[in-house]
C-alpha cells in the first residue's frame, strides 16, 4: 500500500506535483495517468524518497521510505529507463542491488531468468537495447520479491513483444496480491492493464476510480443511423422527442440514444434501415477531455500567464477563432 | 540497513567497472616509473650540486618524485567512484536500494578509500626502493630516521588526495566539471601558490602542498614551514573531511 497525503513539489515557482492525496491499494494494476510532464516521474521519484517533498507526506505500508528496512524487499521500482552503470555487467548490478538488500545471490539468477536475460548477465549493459534494458530494470524491481511494484512508462518504445510481456507481467503480478502501480501517458495502454485509475494533469488530481466506473462515467455513447427514407424517419423520431445530429455521409446520431428504442420505432412505421449501431466514444477521448479540463483550467486561474504570451485566454488554448478574422 | 551489506554491494559496485583497473594502474605505473627516472637523473646531476645542495639532498623524497603526476590519476579514480553514479543515472537506483545518503555515501567512500590505501602503500613501498636503487650510492635505507614514516606517509597521501576528489565529486556531481577543476588546481595552481614566495605563506596551506611534507626525510636549508610531517597530515586530512562534509551536506539536501 501506498499512501499519499497532500504531496507537493514546487520547483521555484513552477508546481510539478501539487497536493496529491490518493492510496494505492493492493491486488490490482492501478494506472497512473497524465500527459508528458504532469508530474508522474516526480511523483514517483518522491515515493522512492529520491525528490524531497516541498509539503505533504508520502508512506509505504505506513512508513517513510527511508525507514524502510532493506526496502528493495518492500518496494520495487523500475524508474526512467537507464538508471545504470553501463560498463557493469547486467549480473553485477543486479548482484550490488542484492548484496545491498541482503538478498541472496541466487535470486540474481532467478529473475535474470525470470526477464530472460540470463545469456547476456555477463555483457556489458551499455550494449543492450531499449528492450533489454527494460528488462533490466525490471529485474532489478522483482529482486526483492516486494509486494509493492512501481514502474514508470514501462512500455515506452518496446516492440510488440515487450509490451505484451510487461501487460502480463504486471496482471500476474496483481493477481499475486501483489501492488502494482504503472504510469503512463496512453489512456488505450491503461485500459489494457490497470483496474483502477489515478489521473493527473499540472500536478493536481483529476481523477482516482475504478476503471469500470471511469469508462462508464466518460464513455459518451450514442446511435448511428443510416436510412433511405431520412425525411420519414426524422418526422417519427422528431415525433417521439428524439433529438438527432447530422452525422455526415448521409447518416445521423442520436445522442446516449438506446437502438432498441429507435429500431422498434422505425419497424413500427416501416422504415427501412441501412445501420443502426452503437457509437463508444474512445478512452483516449474522454482522458484528453479529463486532462483538458484542467489545462483550461489552470489557464483561467492564471491571467498572469495569458498577458505574457500576449493572447487572449481562449486563443491560448485554441479554442478562439478571432484571429482568423484579423 | 546493515553498513556491512552496503560495504559488500560497493566493494561489487568499484571492482565490476573498467575505470578502477586503469585508474589505480596508472597511478601505480607513472608514480613509480616517473620516480625512478628522476632518481636516476639525480643521481647524475648530484656531483654538480653546490653545498646547499647536497645538504638538502633528499633520496627518499626524490624517489617519490612521481607522485606528482600519478597523484592526477589517484584524483580520476576518486573523481570517477563517485560521479559515475550520476552521470549514469545509476544514482537513482543505488539510492532506492540504500536511502539512507550518509550509509551510501560513506560506504562507497570507505570501499574506494580502503582500496586507494592498499595501491598506495604498495606503490609508495615499490616507488622507494626502485628509485633507491636507481640512486646507487645515494641511496637511502628504510632504517635510516624518518624514512619508513616517510614511505607509509606517501601511501596515506595518495589515499587522502583521493578522498579529497571523492568529496568535491559528491559536491559538484559532474565528472568533466569535478576533473576540469581538481587537475589544473593540484598540475598548476596549487604548485605555484606553494612556490611562488608572495602566496607560499597561504599556498603551504593547501592539501597536497601540507600533506606532501610527510615524504620528506631532510629538511630542505631555510626552510621555515610552521608544521611537521605529521602537521602537514593532518591539514590535509582537514581538507578532506571538510570536503566529505560538503559532499555529503548536498547529497542530503538535493533530490537525485
Amino acid at each position: 500500500m501506498i499512501e499519499l497525503a497532500g504531496l507537493t513539489k514546487r520547483y521555484g515557482e513552477k508546481v510539478a506535483v501539487n497536493h496529491l492525496t490518493f492510496t494505492v491499494r493492493p491486488g490490482v494494476v492501478t494506472g497512473f495517468l497524465g500527459p508528458n510532464g504532469a508530474g508522474k516521474s516526480t511523483t514517483m521519484r518522491m515515493i522512492l524518497g529520491l525528490d524531497h517533498p516541498t509539503a505533504g507526506d508520502v508512506r509505504i505500508d505506513g512508513k517513510h521510505y527511508d525507514q524502510l528496512k532493506d526496502p528493495m524487499k518492500y518496494i520495487g521500482a523500475l524508474l526512467e529507463a537507464k538508471a545504470w552503470h553501463g560498463g557493469r555487467s547486467a549480473f553485477n548490478h543486479l548482484l550490488c542491488l542484492a548484496q545491498a538488500n541482503g538478498i541472496p545471490k541466487q535470486r540474481v539468477h532467478e529473475v535474470l531468468d525470470t526477464v530472460g536475460l540470463t545469456a547476456v548477465a555477463r555483457k556489458k549493459a551499455k550494449g543492450f537495447s531499449l528492450g533489454m534494458g527494460q528488462r533490466l530494470g525490471i529485474a532489478g524491481a522483482l529482486l526483492g520479491d516486494p509486494r509493492i511494484l512501481m514502474f514508470d512508462e514501462p512500455v515506452n518504445g518496446l516492440d510488440p513483444e515487450g509490451i505484451h510481456w510487461i501487460r502480463n507481467l504486471m496482471k500476474t503480478l496483481a493477481a499475486q496480491g501483489r501492488t502494482v502501480f504503472v504510469s503512463s501517458h496512453l489512456m488505450s495502454e491503461m485500459a489494457l492493464t490497470a483496474e483502477h485509475l489515478v489521473v493527473i494533469g499540472q500536478g493536481r488530481l483529476l481523477a482516482d476510480t475504478s476503471m469500470a466506473d471511469f469508462i462508464a462515467q466518460n464513455s459518451r455513447s450514442s446511435v448511428r443511423i443510416r436510412t433511405p427514407q431520412r425525411e420519414r424517419l426524422l418526422d417519427v423520431l422528431h415525433g417521439a422527442g428524439i433529438t438527432v445530429v447530422e452525422a455526415g455521409s448521409g447518416a445521423f446520431e442520436v445522442d446516449g440514444g438506446k437502438p432498441e428504442r429507435i429500431g422498434e420505432l422505425a419497424a413500427q412505421h416501416q422504415i427501412v434501415l441501412h445501420e443502426l449501431s452503437t457509437q463508444q466514444a474512445s478512452l483516449e477521448e474522454a482522458f484528453m477531455r479529463l486532462t483538458a479540463e484542467s489545462v483550461e483550467y489552470h489557464a483561467h486561474s492564471d491571467p498572469a500567464a495569458e498577458r505574457q504570451l500576449g493572447v487572449p485566454p481562449d486563443e491560448v488554448w485554441g479554442r478562439g477563432n478571432g484571429w482568423r478574422k484579423g | 540497513m546493515a553498513a556491512t551489506q552496503v560495504i559488500r554491494s560497493e566493494w561489487t559496485k568499484i571492482r565490476s567497472v573498467a575505470s578502477t583497473l586503469w585508474t589505480l594502474s596508472l597511478a601505480v605505473v607513472v608514480t613509480i616509473a616517473l620516480g625512478m627516472l628522476i632518481s636516476a637523473l639525480s643521481k647524475n646531476e648530484f656531483d654538480n650540486l653546490d653545498e646547499a645542495g647536497r645538504l638538502s639532498f633528499d633520496p627518499t623524497f626524490i624517489s617519490f618524485a612521481g607522485m606528482s603526476l600519478g597523484q592526477l590519476a589517484m584524483i580520476v579514480f576518486g573523481v570517477l567512484v563517485v560521479s559515475n553514479e550520476y552521470s549514469t543515472g545509476m544514482i537513482r537506483t543505488s539510492l532506492a536500494a540504500v536511502p539512507q545518503r550518509a550509509t551510501f555515501l560513506f560506504s562507497k567512500i570507505a570501499v574506494a578509500a580502503l582500496l586507494a590505501l592498499v595501491v598506495g602503500l604498495a606503490t609508495s613501498f615499490a616507488a622507494f626502493f626502485l628509485g633507491q636503487a636507481m640512486l646507487g650510492d645515494l641511496r637511502a635505507d628504510l632504517g635510516d630516521p624518518g624514512v619508513l614514516r616517510a614511505v607509509i606517509g606517501g601511501g596515506l597521501y595518495m589515499t587522502l588526495i583521493a578522498m579529497f576528489s571523492m568529496g568535491v565529486a559528491a559536491m559538484l556531481r559532474s565528472p568533466m566539471l569535478s576533473l576540469g577543476i581538481l587537475m589544473p588546481f593540484f598540475f598548476l595552481i596549487s604548485n605555484i601558490l606553494g612556490n611562488v614566495s608572495a602566496t607560499k605563506k597561504v599556498g603551504q596551506y593547501l592539501p597536497d602542498q601540507a600533506g606532501s611534507k610527510i615524504m620528506q626525510v631532510v629538511t630542505p636549508i631555510d626552510d621555515d614551514t610552521p608544521y611537521g610531517p605529521w602537521g602537514g597530515l593532518g591539514i590535509m586530512a582537514l581538507w578532506v573531511i571538510a570536503a566529505l562534509v560538503g559532499g555529503y551536506v548536498t547529497l542530503k539536501r538535493r533530490d537525485a
